[in-house]
């Protein structure tokens, strides 16, 4: 009996992982050693929890793809190009408060269904070799969209440059439209050091719902069929092109709303050069909460965003304190891009 | 049989030279640059850059496609070149210095990715470009904490004010263009760094060698098929273990010759860009991911310098403004990998479904031979 009960545990550690097992700990510790050298512990819950709204919708825009056998979408700034176009207009526009960010969202959903079903056709062309691709995709969008930052006309002056009169700022203060719209819903703050951002939790909390049903409508559980067994899912009438351009759809919707959510927590929209690499610390959370690189569940996402932002948020107040110098950024790049190298040489499990 | 010559087949096979080309003539006369400069800075930077693409070569051979863990091999020899200045070794010598450190480390770190790579196989491209993002962390925790701190640095010059870390900016006034100015050399109006260009001959002459060893048919071996491969008795892990150490090896030689050409090292930035540099250059010289020779290096260097150096000119000229320029140039860049990987992905699957194709009867197989021919 103990003996069964020790190969499951064993088991149940392989399938998860070891390196997630030591940063979890890691995470753990971070928390533990806190109060200590003289971090204030409710500070610190309520830096994660504000971060965890901030990020936690972009990290779920990688789910459709990871299921439907297309990668890690690498390619997410084209989502994320989608939502700073909705922003932009959203601000040229004059919309101020609830107004502004809906009018944000209701901007930036044809830019993320036309380009989502652009991508997704470009990438049904290259199965197999989606994830480098992706990622010149997007850097490919990122840059361009750099030259229209410049020559679109732009003439609301929060926005563009004051001396030119042309051209978007790099970044642009959403101070007086919609600067923590989510955040301050709800809010909850007790004492001056803990907030509960119960907007932005709210938020991601219909955003999930709704992925949820998503995926368990028609449309998601053909697509994970595709992703899990594509001959399979072709045999039972399921077309894996339209599937696998469905998932990559809802990915970019979820990505440009994910950066209006990260935005209005901001406090600022960020263009240019900004969106180049943000796909990569979504990757890096959902890998950490324990998916792989075809198969993720909304548990992942919730898991890896939590324990992602806990190291993003504990690391520079813990270990500073403890060594004295700033090493909060190394620790995040071998974290992160650890992460993906180990999700991404991991032997696909065989299903028992 | 011979082919005849295909204008179609043709344009689609070297779709991306093509647009490069036509792209960049349209610059050079808008940017208003005298040919003469054009010139200089182009064998300049032959001299500077042939090196480092040369690095990609082997791993495409072997089937692993572009090897953006090069990185890796660059910031080997960035430490060797912080020693060679460190103590102050002048001239070549401390560029060959900077190499018998920076050499055996690429190995070690080639070797490793090498490993990491062949649990990896079919993204390779991938990891490996994730890889040359976490090894940037570790060459952080090595540069910034621990040279001076634990492995001792002399130079207060080097260092930075709290007492360890090397500065951002390494001044390498030691060995600045050493190689470079070993053996002058004028045509004209136009220096030429003759002792590069006989660095990259024999280079040249090694790959040339190389690819008739029987290492370097074994490579060539997986790169078409490993599992035949196998069958045939050859080492496949090995053998692509050894295809990335040459590879990180030649890049850590190369990173050296880049950066005494330049004569300052940007400490922490310096490698971020060589791996997309060197792989833009090679793909737009014609290479794909499955193929690269001698040419497609040379075509590709000299075709994305002169990009590089007319475009932001012309964008001033054309739109009043330089950053729309530099914008478009690292937009064309970005979007030239894109489109030369996308074109091999589509060309892969066009030929594996005309072969499938070609096992469901002979009506089919007829269909599929002429699929073939023009998927090639």
């Amino acid at each position: 009996m103990t003996e069964e009960f020790k190969k499951k545990a064993v088991d149940a550690v392989r399938d998860f992982g070891w390196p997630r097992i030591i940063i979890f700990l890691f995470v753990l510790l971070l928390f533990i050693v806190a109060p200590f050298v003289g971090v204030r512990v409710d500070t610190s819950i309520s830096d994660v929890l504000i971060r965890f709204g901030q990020n936690g919708v972009m990290v779920l825009a990688l789910v459709p793809m990871m299921q439907a056998g297309a990668g890690l979408n690498f390619g997410l700034p084209v989502g994320i190009i989608a939502g700073l176009l909705g922003a932009t207009l959203s601000v040229q526009f004059g919309l101020t408060g609830w107004i502004g960010f809906t009018g944000a969202i209701g901007l930036c959903l044809p830019f993320a269904i036309v380009f989502g079903l652009l991508y997704g056709m470009l990438l049904n062309k290259v199965k197999g070799e989606e994830m480098t691709i992706a990622m010149y995709v997007g850097f490919s969008i990122v840059t361009f969209m750099s030259i229209l930052w410049i020559v679109l006309p732009y003439t609301n002056p929060t926005m563009v440059w004051g001396y030119s009169g042309t051209g978007l700022r790099t970044t642009i203060t959403l101070d007086g439209y919609w600067t923590k719209i989510l955040n301050d819903f709800l809010v909850i703050r007790i004492g001056s050091n803990f907030t509960l951002p119960t907007g932005a939790i709210l938020f991601f909390a219909l955003a999930a719902f709704a992925m949820w049903l998503f995926m368990h409508s028609r449309t998601g559980t053909a697509l994970t069929a595709v992703g899990s067994n594509p001959d399979f899912a072709r045999a039972s009438g399921v077309s894996a092109d339209r599937m696998r351009i469905a998932s990559v759809v809802v990915s970019s919707v979820y990505g440009a709303l994910g950066i209006l959510v990260y935005q209005q927590s901001f406090g600022f929209i960020q263009v240019y050069n900004a969106p180049l690499y943000m796909a990569f610390p979504a990757v890096a959370a959902i890998l950490l909460g324990g998916a792989s690189v075809n198969k993720a569940n909304l548990l992942n996402v919730i898991v890896g965003t939590f324990l992602f932002q806990g190291i993003l948020t504990m690391t520079p107040s813990v270990i500073n304190s403890v060594m004295k110098t700033d090493m909060s950024e190394v620790i995040r790049i071998l974290i992160s891009n650890g992460m993906i190298i180990y999700a991404l040489t991991r032997k696909t499990k065989v299903t028992k | 049989m011979k082919k005849a010559f295909n204008p179609r087949r043709f344009a689609a096979d070297n779709a991306v030279v093509l647009i490069f080309l036509t792209i960049t003539a349209v610059c050079v006369p808008i940017s208003g640059l005298p040919p003469l400069s054009i010139a200089q800075e182009i064998f300049t930077r032959i001299g500077r850059n042939a090196f480092l693409v040369f690095s990609l070569i082997l791993p495409i051979m072997a089937g692993m496609g572009i090897n953006f863990g090069m990185v890796l091999g660059a910031m080997a020899g960035q430490i060797g070149l912080i020693f060679a200045v460190d103590w102050n070794i002048v001239g070549v010598p401390g560029l060959i210095f900077a190499s018998l450190i920076g050499v055996p480390i690429a190995a070690g770190l080639g070797w490793i990715a090498g490993e990491i790579l062949n649990r990896a196989r079919g993204r390779e491209m991938v990891t490996s470009y994730i890889l040359g993002f976490f090894m940037d962390g570790i060459y952080q925790l090595v540069v910034l904490y621990m040279m001076g701190a634990i492995i001792p640095v002399h130079s207060l010059a080097i260092t930075l004010s709290r007492g360890y870390g090397i500065r951002n900016t390494l001044n390498m006034d030691p060995v600045r263009q050493s190689l470079d100015r070993l053996l002058p050399f004028r045509i004209g109006m136009v220096n030429l760094p003759l002792a590069n260009y006989l660095t990259i001959a024999v280079l040249c002459l090694f790959i040339i060698w190389f690819r008739k060893t029987k290492l370097g048919q074994d490579m060539r071996a997986v790169g078409q098929d490993q599992s035949v491969s196998h069958a045939a008795g050859i080492p496949v892990e090995r053998t692509r273990i050894l295809a990335i150490v040459i590879s990180t090896v030649l890049a850590s030689i190369g990173q050296i010759i880049f950066l005494q050409n330049l004569g300052n090292m940007a400490t922490y930035n310096a490698h971020k860009q060589t791996g997309f540099f060197s792989a833009a250059a090679i793909l737009v010289g014609g290479a794909s991911v499955s193929k690269a020779t001698i040419p497609n290096v040379f075509i590709g260097v000299v075709l994305l310098h002169l990009m590089y150096i007319v475009v932001p000119r012309a964008g001033t000229n054309l739109f009043g403004s330089a950053m729309i320029g530099e914008f478009f140039r690292d937009a064309f860049s970005y979007g030239v990998i894109a489109l030369a990987l996308v074109l091999h992905a589509w060309r892969k699957r066009a030929n594996a479904e005309s072969a499938r194709a070609g096992l469901r009867g002979t009506a089919a197989a007829a269909a599929a031979v002429v699929a073939e021919g023009a998927g090639r």
